[in-house]
C-alpha cells in the first residue's frame, strides 16, 4: 500500500510553514485534499496580517502621517507583486476586489449591463464553468436580450474547440472560459480561444480561480482581455480578489461599485471617476488581506510556479494509477496529466458523494462532493453530484495511500 | 468521537439499497418536491390523503444513503396517521437528529431511532429530514419545491 515513488518537491519542509496542517480532525492526523474549494496558509501570510494590524494599520491612500504612509507601500506593494506573478504591463491593470467572483460580476456589470452590449448580440461560454461565470452573465442576457451559447465537451473532458467555429460569429462581443475546471481539471487552451475572439472582434474574459494557484499564466501571452481570480485558493486571505484587464478595456469600463476612492472630483448630481485601477475600487478596501496576497505570491515564487505545477501533475498521476486500484472508482476528466490541473473529481460505483465524504471524513480526510458549483456541467455529465480530491504545494503521495484506504473502507460499510 | 456505525446502521443500509414505497403513486391526491441543492439530492413525496388521514405514500427520486433510507422509512412511519401526527413525529424526528437532549428516549419513534446517529454529523441533518420537509410541504399543498441548505 505505501509508495515507493517519491516526489521532486520538499513537501515535508513546505508543510512545516502550514499550522493547520500539524492538527488531528476526528483523531486523525489532517489529510486535507480540498485546496480547490481553498488553500490552506502559510504562518508567513497568516503573520502578515497580523503584523499590519499589529503595527501599520491606517487607511490607504488617505491617512497623511507614517503608517498610513507604511500601509499604503505595502497595499502597492502587494499590487506590483501580483502584477509580476501574471506578468501584467503595469500594475495599474490589476484590480482588487474581493473574489473571482466579484471580479467576474464587474466584467459583466462594467463591459455587459452599463456598456455597448445590446440586443442581437452574443456571449460565448462553455458547459463546464462555474456558477461565478454562468450567472454574471445571466443578468446580461435576462436585461439587455443578449443570446448566451456555450461549447460542450468531449467524453473525457476536454473542450470541444470544433464548437468554436459555428459559436463564434460577427455578432460574438464576449468570450468567457475557465481556464482550468474545478471539477473536471480540464486546462483549456485559452490563447487560442483569445485568438479566436479577437477574430471577431470580441474580447475574452478567463476565469482563471483554478489556474493562478497552480501553474504559470501569462495575461500578455494568453492576450485575454479580462482575467479573474481568488486569494483565498493561492495561500492567501479569503475576501481579497483580483481583476486583471488590459489596461485599454478598464479604461472603456464602467465601475461597478461608486463610493470614496473610486472618484476624481464629485459635485452635486455628477462626478468623474479616477484612473484605473483605483475606479474600481470604491471604499476602503481589504488592505490586510491585498498584503497577504501580496505575501502568498512571494511564498509561491520562492517554490517556483514551474515546481508547483511538476509537484501536481506528480500527484495527479498517482492519485489516478493508485486509486484505480480500488474497486468501482472511476475519475471524470483526461488521463493525461499534462492536460488536466491537480483536481481528481470520481465516482466509487454507486455510492453517493455525500456518504464518501462522510465516511472519509471520519477516517481524517477532507474532500468535497457535491455540484461544486456547477450544475449545468453535473447535468452534461447526467450525475447529480460528484466527490473530487484537489491537491497542492502540502499534499503528499501518502495521503493519495490513506485517501485509497478511505475508499475501501466506504465500500466495507456499503458491502 | 461520532461513530460510523452509528451513522450507518444495518436497518439505515438496507432501507437505502432497498427503498420501501420507492414508485410514483398512481391515484395521489397530494405530491411535492424537495430538493437540496448543496449535494443533488431530490425527492418527490406522493401522498394520498383521506379523510385527513395518509391513506397511501410513495417517493421518488436520489440521494444519499441517509437522506434515502430516511424519506423509505418516513414512508412506512407515517401511513395511517393524520397530518398532525405526521407533523408531530416530524417535530420528534428532527429533536432526534440534531441531539436534542432525551429525544432519543421519547417513545413511539420507533425503527425511526436508528437515526440517531446522524446528530454526530451536523452536516447530514438536511440530508436526514429533506424528506420529511417535502412531505409537511405536500401536507401544506404546497405546489412549490422546497430547498433546504
Amino acid at each position: 500500500m505505501v509508495s515507493n515513488a517519491k516526489l521532486l518537491m520538499d513537501v515535508e519542509r513546505i508543510r512545516e510553514d502550514f499550522p493547520i496542517l500539524k492538527r488531528t480532525t476526528r483523531g486523525k492526523p489532517l489529510v486535507y485534499l480540498d485546496s480547490a474549494a481553498t488553500s490552506q496558509k502559510p504562518k508567513q501570510v497568516i503573520d502578515s496580517v497580523s503584523d499590519f494590524f499589529g503595527r501599520y494599520n491606517a487607511n490607504v491612500h488617505r491617512a497623511i502621517y507614517e503608517l498610513g504612509e507604511e500601509a499604503t507601500r505595502e497595499f502597492e506593494g502587494a499590487r506590483e507583486k501580483v502584477a509580476q506573478f501574471i506578468h501584467a504591463r503595469s500594475p495599474n491593470e490589476v484590480v482588487f476586489t474581493k473574489s473571482t467572483t466579484e471580479s467576474i460580476n464587474a466584467i459583466a456589470y462594467g463591459w455587459g449591463l452599463k456598456g455597448a452590449m445590446k440586443a442581437g448580440d452574443e456571449i460565448v461560454s462553455t458547459v463546464m464553468e462555474h456558477h461565478s461565470n454562468h450567472i454574471p452573465w445571466y443578468f446580461v442576457q435576462d436585461m439587455k436580450g443578449v443570446k448566451m451559447k456555450w461549447a460542450d465537451i468531449n467524453d473525457d473532458g476536454t473542450l470541444r474547440m470544433e464548437d468554436y467555429d459555428t459559436l463564434i460569429t460577427k455578432r460574438t462581443k464576449v468570450v468567457t472560459v475557465t481556464q482550468c475546471s474545478n471539477v473536471l481539471g480540464t486546462i483549456n487552451p485559452v490563447d487560442e480561444i483569445a485568438r479566436r475572439a479577437h477574430e471577431v472582434g470580441a474580447i475574452c474574459v478567463v476565469d482563471a480561480a483554478q489556474s493562478v494557484p497552480h501553474f504559470p499564466v501569462d495575461v500578455q501571452r494568453m492576450d485575454c482581455d479580462f482575467l479573474a481570480f481568488s486569494g483565498h485558493k493561492m495561500l492567501a486571505p479569503t475576501g481579497i480578489g483580483v481583476l486583471y484587464g488590459k489596461q485599454e478595456r478598464l479604461e472603456e469600463m464602467e465601475p461597478m461599485i461608486g463610493g470614496g476612492e473610486m472618484i476624481r472630483e464629485v459635485h452635486l448630481g455628477s462626478a468623474k471617476w479616477n484612473d484605473v485601477p483605483f475606479k474600481f475600487e470604491g471604499g476602503t478596501p481589504n488592505m490586510a488581506g491585498a498584503i497577504g496576497l501580496g505575501v502568498a505570491v512571494d511564498y509561491l515564487n520562492g517554490i517556483g510556479m514551474d515546481n508547483v505545477r511538476q509537484h501536481e501533475m506528480e500527484m495527479t498521476e498517482y492519485a489516478l494509477k493508485t486509486l484505480s486500484g480500488v474497486e468501482g472508482f472511476h475519475a471524470h476528466g483526461t488521463t493525461d496529466v499534462r492536460k488536466r490541473g491537480g483536481v481528481v473529481s470520481f465516482v466509487l460505483g454507486d455510492v453517493h458523494p455525500h456518504d464518501i465524504a462522510s465516511i472519509l471524513d471520519v477516517e481524517g480526510i477532507a474532500i468535497r462532493s457535491g455540484h461544486h458549483c456547477a450544475q449545468p456541467l453535473m447535468e452534461r455529465l447526467n450525475v447529480p453530484a460528484t466527490a473530487r480530491a484537489s491537491f497542492y504545494v502540502y499534499n503528499t503521495l501518502e495521503e493519495v495511500d490513506r485517501l485509497a484506504a478511505g475508499l475501501r473502507k466506504v465500500l466495507e460499510v456499503f458491502s | 468521537m461520532p461513530d460510523l456505525k452509528e451513522l450507518y446502521q444495518e436497518v439505515i443500509l438496507d432501507h437505502s439499497k432497498s427503498p420501501r414505497n420507492f414508485h410514483k403513486l398512481a391515484d395521489a391526491n397530494r405530491k411535492a418536491v424537495g430538493r437540496n441543492p448543496l449535494c443533488g439530492d431530490q425527492f418527490t413525496v406522493y401522498l394520498r390523503v383521506e379523510d385527513g388521514r395518509i391513506a397511501d405514500i410513495a417517493f421518488e427520486g436520489q440521494g444519499c444513503a441517509i437522506s434515502k433510507s430516511s424519506a423509505s422509512m418516513m414512508t412506512m412511519a407515517v401511513k395511517g396517521r393524520t397530518a398532525a401526527e405526521a407533523e408531530d413525529l416530524f417535530d420528534r424526528f428532527h429533536a432526534l437528529v440534531t441531539g436534542k437532549k432525551g429525544a432519543a428516549e421519547a417513545p413511539d419513534l420507533g425503527k425511526l431511532a436508528a437515526f440517531q446517529g446522524v446528530s454526530g454529523f451536523p452536516v447530514r441533518v438536511k440530508c436526514a429530514s429533506l424528506a420529511w420537509h417535502t412531505l409537511k410541504a405536500a401536507l401544506e399543498e404546497k405546489e412549490a419545491s422546497i430547498s433546504i441548505e
